[in-house]
């Protein structure tokens, strides 16, 4: 029973919560909502999940599932004031992101007049200066991973730095995940550093991927696969129409 | 006290220039009857104030907007809201972008009848660069901290969609989330209520925290059955397969001049029943 890419990047989407506790593990797209399911299901259920609207749901659903039982409500007031308030680890998208992890969902080109015009920067600016932030990006290409973002709507190290301690105090920029690689910014000046190759993935296509200077240590390990029990969960509990697959091409 | 108002009546009320509140959240119970009624009128030159789904688009495209203030505008289950992204492409709209959290204590601070509210939300990001207006205020306690002061968003009228009101414009809210409707009315000189359905006083039954919107906030009411559609609407949800047509129909300017002249030169009625036909013909 080998695991498919998709289901890769749920464990490795999973793994960005791994010791939060008894936070809100906040989740944007398909394989990241699965792994923030997926990590209360397993090593990490403390968890508190959503059914992607308002509800805080008693347990784990599956994905595009009615709420079930709640424990708690969350409407987006509420949720802006937990951005705020910091019991939270987001996992968001991005368009655009650079070597020290600013990134951009609002608009490509001058902010004046857009190339093409994007969502709005939405919640990032808050919550990459308020709680720990995470990213899942479905397809890693030069385009999204790229010198430099066109509008900086999530916060990356240097802009953090630039800031100073005091304000960049709760500023946490934890993990990125793509569809071929896990990275963190473990590093002397906060760039981006290659964490792992998912299995099939040469650190060359990696690096084909990446607009920028990506710092590679030495051998770079493999993404871990999928334990039997977390396969079971992701295709017979949580994702059982295999919406992952649609958001992840083998 | 709110009193009994039509679509016409509420819009007829308003004045080019004006600041505009709308309330709902992206594709999300917004007063979509009032949007447009205000697409139909004569009104000009509107600064938009709205946590942005096809109300901020719809206005766009009839040439209504001189300013959107928004932190993002989305259709929801289709990401990109398409005469919003065409208007600033364009360059024919200015934006004032916010964070969605600075967005709510600027709605919060106008609320209050505060000048500002201070919030590390935008700090480090560009929202900081792109809307030059925005100034930081120092914490006067021992801390000394450096935050953004959020101006107060007020706003000459705003409009709302609640599920049911009572007939002097107290409205209350079924679905899971109240969004901001309640601040939009407070934050606003004049609020208009829209509901799906009208009651008498006294029989708005249901729990009182759901009672969302209070009469000494509210100017005008009106009763517009399907007022919200295309949105979600709580239970009734959002009608996806409009919703779609809508925005494939935005894609193309011929395809946009036939949904246009198809559903929104009539009135509530003529719309209700276009959509309705739309549907036969779809069936679906």
């Amino acid at each position: 029973m080998s695991a498919t890419r998709a289901e890769i990047c749920v464990v490795a989407c999973a793994e960005a919560w791994r010791g939060d506790g008894e936070i809100l593990a906040a989740a944007m797209g398909t394989c990241s909502i699965l792994g923030a399911r997926l990590a209360r299901l397993t090593f990490e259920p403390g968890l508190l999940t959503t059914d992607g609207g308002a509800l805080l749901t008693a347990e784990a659903v599956p994905i595009g599932a009615p709420a079930g039982a709640a424990e708690g409500w969350l409407p987006f007031r509420e949720h802006l004031w937990l951005v705020q308030n910091g019991r939270r680890h987001v996992m968001m998208g991005a368009s655009q992101i650079d070597r020290y992890g600013n990134t951009n969902i609002s608009a490509i080109g001058d902010w004046t007049r857009p190339k093409s015009q994007l969502l709005g920067v939405r919640g990032a600016p808050g919550n990459t200066i308020c709680n720990p932030t995470s990213y899942w990006i479905p397809r890693q290409s030069t385009r999204v991973f790229v010198p430099k973002v066109d509008v900086v709507s999530g916060v990356g190290h240097d802009r953090a730095a630039g800031l100073g301690p005091e304000a960049a105090r709760f500023h946490d920029l934890r993990r990125v995940v793509t569809d071929l690689a896990v990275f963190d910014f473990a590093t002397p000046d906060g760039s981006m550093r290659l964490v792992s190759v998912h299995p099939g993935i040469e650190v060359e296509q990696v690096r084909a991927a990446t607009g920028f200077d990506l710092v590679v240590e030495g051998e770079v390990p493999e993404t871990r696969q999928p334990t039997g029990e977390e396969l079971r969960l992701i295709r017979e509990v949580l994702d059982p129409r295999s919406l992952r697959e649609r958001e992840v091409k083998p | 006290m709110g009193t009994r108002m039509s679509v016409e009546e509420i819009v007829g009320s308003l004045e080019s220039g004006m600041t505009i509140g709308i309330g709902g959240w992206g594709s999300r119970r917004k007063p979509m009857a009032l949007v447009r009624a205000v697409y139909r009128s004569s009104l000009t030159d509107l600064t938009i104030v709205s946590y942005g789904g096809p109300d901020v688009g719809l206005l766009c495209a009839a040439g209504k907007v001189r300013r959107v203030v928004a932190p993002f505008v989305t259709l929801d289950s289709i990401a990109l809201e398409p005469h919003f992204r065409a208007a600033r492409q364009r360059g024919t709209v200015e934006f004032t972008e916010y964070d969605e959290g600075m967005f709510m204590f600027g709605l919060l601070a106008a609320a209050h009848r505060l000048p500002f509210l201070p919030t590390r939300a935008g700090l480090g990001s560009d929202v900081m660069r792109v809307n030059p207006g925005l100034r930081t205020v120092r914490s006067p306690y021992d801390d000394g901290e450096e935050l953004v002061a959020v101006p107060a968003l007020t706003m000459d009228a705003a409009l709302v969609h609640l599920d049911v009101a009572d007939t002097r414009g107290n409205g209350r809210y079924l679905g899971p989330d109240p969004y901001m409707d309640d601040l939009f009315a407070k934050a606003a000189g004049r609020c208009f209520v829209s509901c799906e359905r009208m009651v008498e006083p006294g029989e708005l039954a249901g729990p009182p925290q759901t009672l969302l919107v209070s009469r000494m906030h509210v100017t005008g009411v009106v009763e517009t059955p399907d007022g919200g559609h295309f949105t979600d609407l709580g239970e009734k949800g959002r009608d996806e397969a409009f919703q779609r047509h809508y925005a494939a129909s935005a894609a193309d300017p011929q395809a946009w001049a036939a949904f246009a002249d198809r559903f929104l030169t009539g009135d509530e009625e003529a719309y209700r029943k276009a959509v309705r036909q739309w549907h036969e013909e779809e069936g679906r």
